[in-house]
């Protein structure tokens, strides 16, 4: 194999003219100093976007990323240059740039080449001409007329269309040489709703791995509309959020950001190399109840988060991270999986070649258990039921952690009653698992619309989980 | 003081360059059809090191270069970007462009700014001041600040690092009604991150400095001084039981209220009905004692720029005064959807102050006697539309006017029309390391949730 590798190739190196034996010879000019190991990361990256506003498609844009990152790795130390054109010299340069972290001294020796063949998770055909310019702007279209058909107070709706076909050849002195050829489309919907002089907005859309059929399919598209309007509408009725410490039901599918943000982060090898992380020295601990097993799963097709390969030219995995409330592992990339003699995990990920590679996560989702999801419900006598967030953010050091809800319920003896406004939820992240008094059997995973940002690089992942209870999260409404 | 290394030549290329390839890429458009057009070239290069533990973490060199262009046909737009300069590249940008504005609906708002409002003259700012430092001496700096902060005391257990980073860039806009204009600019900054206690009693904080001028920096051993002091004084922090009460916002986050503002009066936003400030010209949004003015000419400030994204000059402005909301913050497209005039602000803000108060920090910590001071804020938690605010936060609880203990995991609430009509008269401990400038900014009457 692999096609993907060959289908790299010829888009990355053969238009310039370069051949596996260049790599080695650049490889081999930074590996002269004391490195330990080196990589090479070629990208072409092309994507567009279509916007949809005030009932006409006002908008859109072409955009092409193309260049060369070289990396040196000398124990904890890191040199890295990059250059947008991909060309011998540029390379030389480059790669004279990033070895500049050691000094001259002992050579390690390259090896020789290693292809893979994982299996392929998504097709390698370009998403931007999967439908003809008029289909994209006549699928923008409905969308907003399916909005507006929804209910009259819909006043503004808003659609965008983006398509990535992202090309990656990574070369490594430790003889990997892996090629992926990454589709990436996305759709959103958001509209506002005005009755009697009061606004809100609602906020739907979704994507996948594959081309912009898939929002033809199923009415998918239109179900992002229909999706935008009943939120708008649920919020147009909410009452101020409470404000306090309480039980709170987690809705499946999305609400998995609590995981993203309580665990994930803290699980990422980099920082619990450093001793930074709340979670560090802590493999083989209880920090969750028995009912929570967690993992990060590269390996599931056309996901948004998934990857066949990844950013170090690593086979996708499927990463335990907490199994019946024990932590078991961590997300590595290749650089700290070894400085922790560990094996990398197939989570180095970078936002492009002018970035240098960290553990990231790719889909991160907690595994069904046995609890009926209305029962769960059922089982509160006050507290809060959230189904939809924003985003969130933790701090990894503190472990503390938030997410904010944008629809969600009040629950009072077991069932809901009022829609209540958006607020933020805080909690610790070593602790907040330990409190999941019950799993729902109702695992989803997000319809496919996050980005994750770390040190300034955003990459796409996934979330997910079934219905959860939680005994105790600080809820920061109004209401007291 | 930090200023290591003579000042070097940058290997920056020739403005003449990039006005020739805006001229070019200008050209190529009209060639191809299109009606109006316009286009910035960009070019940034710079050096990022960071040092952990006392050792080189990373070394990073950066070079950054960007193409893009907007093309109108008629009332029909297209724009398309590359990183990449050849002919060929150039070229396909513009065709891509012109493909989409095939394809596009008439928009009777697009287009090129109007005419008159352009910049002519473009006055030089100061704003470029290439540093020239060496990797290795940026490394010994680093080395140095990370140093001073471990050594602050002895309860600073661990590191993230000191990261020093010099850029330098230049940029040039053009359009087809016969503007171009770019300049050169730089930015450089010293970090530190670090990490006091242990196990579950960690906690990380960092400092910071940015300046486009490497002499105006603070020293790399002031600032891991402060890293270090702002990291142990969050240990042992409490959580606070729910209540009311008012909140002090520090300098960096009060930036952050105010940003809030500028979004809700950003003609996007407007236009779209979407944001609580929505009809506000004219009337009262702040008590009478806040004054908000635009100042984009001062020198060497991060985001003065002698005109806006659209080539249309910068000017200084009132936005609030006397509590009243004078200006809204337009581009062209947005301006001509609400029947309005640009106010030069196609791409952001240029250095918005909030006229300081008389009193600094101690004092408005002093005057509040109870409540709570907010010096971190978590997650997005703003609804525009509505206003509706609610954030994680970490800070200290005050009483008698004194700091009592560090609080953590709790929120902070309200509804920002309510909390811009609240606001006390700013402090003087103005921070300028941002596009907005302002000092401490005390809030009453927050729901502040927690046990």
């Amino acid at each position: 194999m692999s096609d993907n590798l060959e289908l790299a190739r010829q888009h990355l190196l053969e238009p310039t003219g370069l051949v596996d034996d260049d790599l080695n010879k650049v490889l081999d000019q930074v590996m002269g100093h004391a490195v330990d190991n080196a990589d090479l990361y070629f990208q072409l990256s092309r994507n567009e976007s279509w916007v949809l506003e005030d009932g006409i498609v006002k908008e859109g844009s072409h955009n092409i990323d193309q260049g060369v990152g070289v990396r040196a790795i000398s124990g904890e130390k890191t040199g890295f240059a990059y250059s947008d054109e991909i060309v011998m010299p540029a390379l030389l340069e480059a790669s004279r740039a990033a070895r500049a972290i050691a000094r001259d001294g002992r050579q390690q020796s390259l090896q020789a080449w290693k292809q893979h063949a994982p299996p392929v998770l998504y097709p390698v055909d370009d998403p931007l001409s999967s439908i003809e310019e008029k289909a994209k702007i006549e699928l923008l279209r409905q969308v907003d007329a399916e909005a507006r058909r929804q209910d009259t107070r819909v006043k503004q709706v808003i659609v965008s269309l983006s398509g990535t076909h992202d090309i990656i050849l990574v070369a490594n002195s430790d003889g990997t040489l892996a090629g992926d050829i990454r589709p990436l489309v996305r759709m959103s919907v958001s509209v506002l709703v005005e009755h009697k002089g009061k606004r809100e907005q609602g906020v739907s859309g979704g994507g996948a791995r594959l081309d912009y059929r898939y929002f033809q399919t199923d009415e998918r598209a239109l179900d992002y509309a229909r999706e935008a309007v009943r939120q708008a509408l649920v919020n147009l009725d909410a009452v101020d959020a409470p404000a306090g410490s309480m039980t709170v039901v987690l809705g499946p599918g999305w609400p998995g950001v609590l995981l993203h943000e309580a665990i994930g982060h803290g699980l990422e090898g980099d920082f619990n190399r450093k001793g930074t992380s709340a979670f560090s020295g802590r493999i083989g601990e209880q920090v969750a109840t028995t009912k929570c097993t967690v993992v990060d799963d590269a390996t599931i097709a056309q996901r948004r988060g998934s990857l066949t390969v990844d950013d170090e030219g690593t086979p996708a995995q499927n990463t335990v991270l907490i199994e019946n409330g024990i932590l078991t592992g961590y997300m590595q990339d290749k650089m700290n999986a070894r400085l922790m003699n560990q094996a990398s995990t197939g989570n180095g990920r970078r936002e492009s070649f002018a970035h240098i590679p960290m553990p990231r996560m790719t889909n991160t989702y907690m595994l069904p258990g046995e609890d009926d999801p209305e029962e769960i419900i059922a089982s509160v006598d006050k507290g809060l039921y959230a189904v939809n967030f924003g985003g969130g953010q933790v701090d990894i050091t503190s472990g503390k952690f938030v997410f904010s809800a944008s629809e969600a319920y009040l629950i009072e003896h077991g069932k809901l009653t009022r829609s209540v406004k958006g607020a933020t939820l805080i909690g610790n992240g070593p602790d907040v698992l330990t409190r999941v008094s019950m799993v729902g059997n109702d695992l989803e995973l997000d319809s496919g619309v996050g980005v994750c940002g770390k040190d300034g690089q955003s990459v796409p992942v996934g979330v997910g989980q079934p219905t959860l209870r939680v005994d105790g999260l600080t809820v920061g409404g109004t209401n007291v | 003081m930090s200023h290591l290394a003579p000042e070097q030549k940058s290997g920056l290329p020739d403005i003449a360059l990039l006005n020739g390839m805006v001229n070019e890429v200008l050209l190529l458009a009209r060639q191809q059809g299109a009606t109006a057009s316009e286009a910035s070239i960009s070019y940034g290069d710079g050096l990022s090191v960071s040092v952990r533990m006392g050792e080189v973490e990373t070394l990073e060199f950066n070079r950054d270069r960007g193409m893009s262009v907007t093309v109108y046909f008629g009332q029909s737009k297209g724009s398309a970007s590359t990183s990449d300069w050849s002919k060929a590249a150039l070229e396909e940008s513009v065709r891509a462009a012109c493909t989409i504005a095939r394809h596009t609906s008439e928009d009777e708002y697009a287009g090129l700014a109007d005419v008159d409002l352009l910049a002519r003259d473009i006055p030089d700012l100061d704003l470029y001041h290439p540093w020239g430092i060496p990797a290795e001496q940026a490394i010994v700096l680093a080395r140095n600040c990370e140093l001073a902060a471990r050594d602050e005391d002895t309860r600073i257990s661990n590191s993230d690092g000191a990261t020093v980073s010099s850029y330098q860039g230049l940029s040039a806009y053009g359009n087809s009604n016969d503007f171009i204009g770019g300049y050169a600019g730089s930015r450089h900054s010293i970090s530190c991150a670090v990490i006091a206690g242990e196990g579950d009693e960690m906690q990380r904080d960092y400092w910071y400095d940015v300046s486009r001028n490497s002499a105006q920096l603070q020293s790399a051993e002031v600032i891991g001084r402060m890293a270090a002091q702002r990291t142990v004084r969050r240990l042992n922090s409490r959580r606070l039981g729910t209540r009311t009460a008012s909140v002090l916002y520090v300098p960096e986050l009060a930036r952050g209220l105010l940003g809030h503002f500028s979004s809700a009066i950003r003609g996007s936003r407007l236009y779209r009905k979407s944001s609580f400030l929505l009809d506000k010209l004219d009337q009262r949004v702040f008590p009478e004692h806040v004054n908000i003015y635009e100042r984009p000419h001062i020198p060497q400030a991060l985001a003065s720029a002698p005109f806006d994204n659209e080539g249309v000059q910068t000017k200084d402005k009132d936005i609030v005064s006397d509590g009243i909301l004078r200006s809204y913050i337009l581009g062209s497209y947005a301006a001509r959807k609400l029947g309005m005039q640009t106010t030069g602000n196609a791409g952001g803000l240029h250095n918005m102050c909030i006229e300081p108060g008389q009193y600094g920090f101690d004092d408005l910590v002093r005057n509040m006697g109870t409540g709570l001071v907010v010096t971190e804020l978590m997650g997005q938690g703003v609804n525009y539309v509505t206003g509706d605010y609610s954030r994680g936060a970490a800070g200290f609880w005050i009483e008698g006017g004194e700091i009592q203990y560090p609080v953590e995991e709790i929120t902070i609430a309200g509804k920002l029309g309510e909390m811009f009509m609240n606001m006390q008269k700013p402090g003087n401990d103005v921070d300028a390391r941002g596009s907005i400038r302002c000092g401490s900014i005390l809030v009453e009457g927050m729901t502040v949730a927690g046990e």
